[in-house]
């Protein structure tokens, strides 16, 4: 039959994606044994130990703004629909990975600094940063088709809210721990940490993969449905 | 039909004042926007003084007061933004102003200048009657807050006008134009308030704040009109 021909162009991740998948899922199977075996910080106590979560969390939610902006970016100048579908399921992770962000900062701050939340310029540019891109994807969800140019001009500005998370804590003077602070961590600390920032950006990049397979599969089936009723009313 | 040597493109300057003339002169005839804007941000500062102000109460502090200026200027801001582009869509002006030979940079730096302008003379109103209602001290740095202002009224349009353009053809744009537009310009708002309340305060020492959060403000407004000229012709050309 001719159509048994029609094979789908996404045939869904490969062996290197699956090995990757076991991975993710072995480290993060022994991360909390590694965090819980990890040296006891002096002035904090055992509360510094989210530290091996928030931070790896912020830097993902960074990282995916940009990503978000460079998928923008080629889908504003040259069209890419491939650029539309990094920028979309990158935002969708900057949500997910600025919940955890904001998560585990206040659940630190609490026994750190007494309250969950302080009008810090760190914490206040990161909530404004995810913030923007619960926007980009309510407007994505929400907007129809005419929202994807919005939306790739909204990834714009969120990049350039980035720097200002970043240096937030050079800027202004605040109570949250400077970035400086990674490069005084023990050698057993910082092999911890490096460790769980390894591992969730590979959770990231795996999650990426994954539900930019699934976003080609829903664009490849929007055409087939638009030529079966094209063909249809022919 | 005209000869061709008869029609001369206007330098670029010319072209963004045209644009920016254009659009107040089509708003003088009706002052609808103006109204309106003028209108909406009275009524917020007023539910703002009906919220917070008791009768024989103590005063505002500089710091709520600078807020509800804000606040106010941000949300009929919403007017001016929304109303300029829809303007264009009535008889699909859009297309006879995309066909005009003017760089798109032009329309965009002309819209964001007819905004700012319209911005500018609500403030003229809203703000000395926020002082007035919360007998703040306006008179010690006038020049300076009307600075911060201007700035911020870049800031805020130079995003505004991008989203309002991106918008032009969807339905659901008023719910999207500010849902969008406020967490972006927020960082605007928090620099804005923060000086006023700082030039506000009569006892304030604090002056080299308020010049950081002028700066804050002057930086966030040109990297926000830099990334407008950016996205603009993309956005408005359509899908």
């Amino acid at each position: 039959m001719a159509n048994q021909a029609a094979t789908p162009s996404s045939r869904g991740p490969g062996a290197v994606w699956m090995a990757a998948v076991v991975l993710c899922i072995l480290g993060f199977a022994y991360l909390p044994q590694m965090v819980v075996q990890a040296p006891i910080e002096r002035t904090m106590g055992p509360v510094q130990k989210i530290f091996y979560y928030h931070v790896p969390c912020a830097w993902l939610l960074m990282l995916s703004t940009f990503v978000c902006a460079g998928g923008s970016i080629a889908y504003l100048f040259k069209g890419s629909m491939r650029g539309d579908r990094v920028a979309r399921v990158s935002a969708e992770l900057a949500v997910l990975f600025g919940i955890c962000t904001l998560v585990t900062g206040p659940l630190w701050g609490r026994v750190a600094w007494g309250v969950y939340w302080q009008w810090d310029a760190r914490l206040t540019s990161s909530l404004l940063l995810w913030l923007v891109m619960v926007a980009y994807v309510m407007a994505r969800r929400f907007g129809g088709p005419a929202s994807r140019k919005l939306a790739a001009a909204l990834a714009l500005f969120a990049a350039a809210d980035v720097p200002l998370v970043y240096l937030s804590v050079h800027i202004w003077r605040t109570i949250h721990p400077k970035t400086t602070v990674v490069p005084t961590l023990g050698k057993e600390m910082m092999g911890v940490f490096f460790t769980s920032l390894g591992m969730f950006t590979l959770l990231w990049v795996v999650l990426f993969v994954l539900r930019g397979h699934l976003e080609k599969a829903r664009d490849e089936l929007d055409t087939l449905a638009l030529d079966v009723e094209d063909h249809l009313e022919a | 039909m005209l000869p061709r040597e008869s029609v001369s493109v206007p330098g670029f300057a010319t072209q963004v004042l045209r644009i920016a003339a254009k659009d107040l002169r089509i708003e003088w005839k009706s002052r609808e926007i103006l109204l309106t804007m003028g209108y909406l941000a009275v009524v917020i500062v007023l539910a703002f003084a009906f919220a917070f102000v008791t009768v024989g109460g103590e005063r505002l502090s500089p710091s709520v007061t600078s807020g509800i200026l804000w606040v106010s200027v941000f949300f009929s801001g919403t007017v001016a933004l929304s109303r300029t582009f829809d303007r264009e869509r009535d008889g699909e002006a859009i297309r006879a102003l995309l066909l005009t030979p003017i760089a798109r940079s032009a329309i965009y730096l002309g819209k964001l200048l007819g905004v700012v302008v319209l911005m500018a003379s609500v403030e003229v109103i809203v703000v000395p009657l926020t002082a007035m209602f919360f007998s703040a001290e306006l008179g010690s740095h006038l020049l300076w807050t009307a600075l911060i202002l201007v700035l911020g009224n870049f800031g805020y349009a130079a995003v505004g006008v991008v989203f309002s353009a991106a918008l032009l053809r969807s339905k659901s744009r008023d719910v999207l134009l500010s849902a969008l537009l406020f967490p972006l310009v927020l960082p605007v708002l928090i620099a804005g308030a923060r000086a006023t309340s700082l030039l506000l305060d009569p006892k304030s020492a604090d002056l080299g704040s308020a010049v950081f959060w002028t700066q804050f403000l002057g930086i966030s407004g040109g990297i926000f009109v830099v990334l407008g000229l950016w996205a603009f012709e993309p956005v408005l050309s359509g899908d």
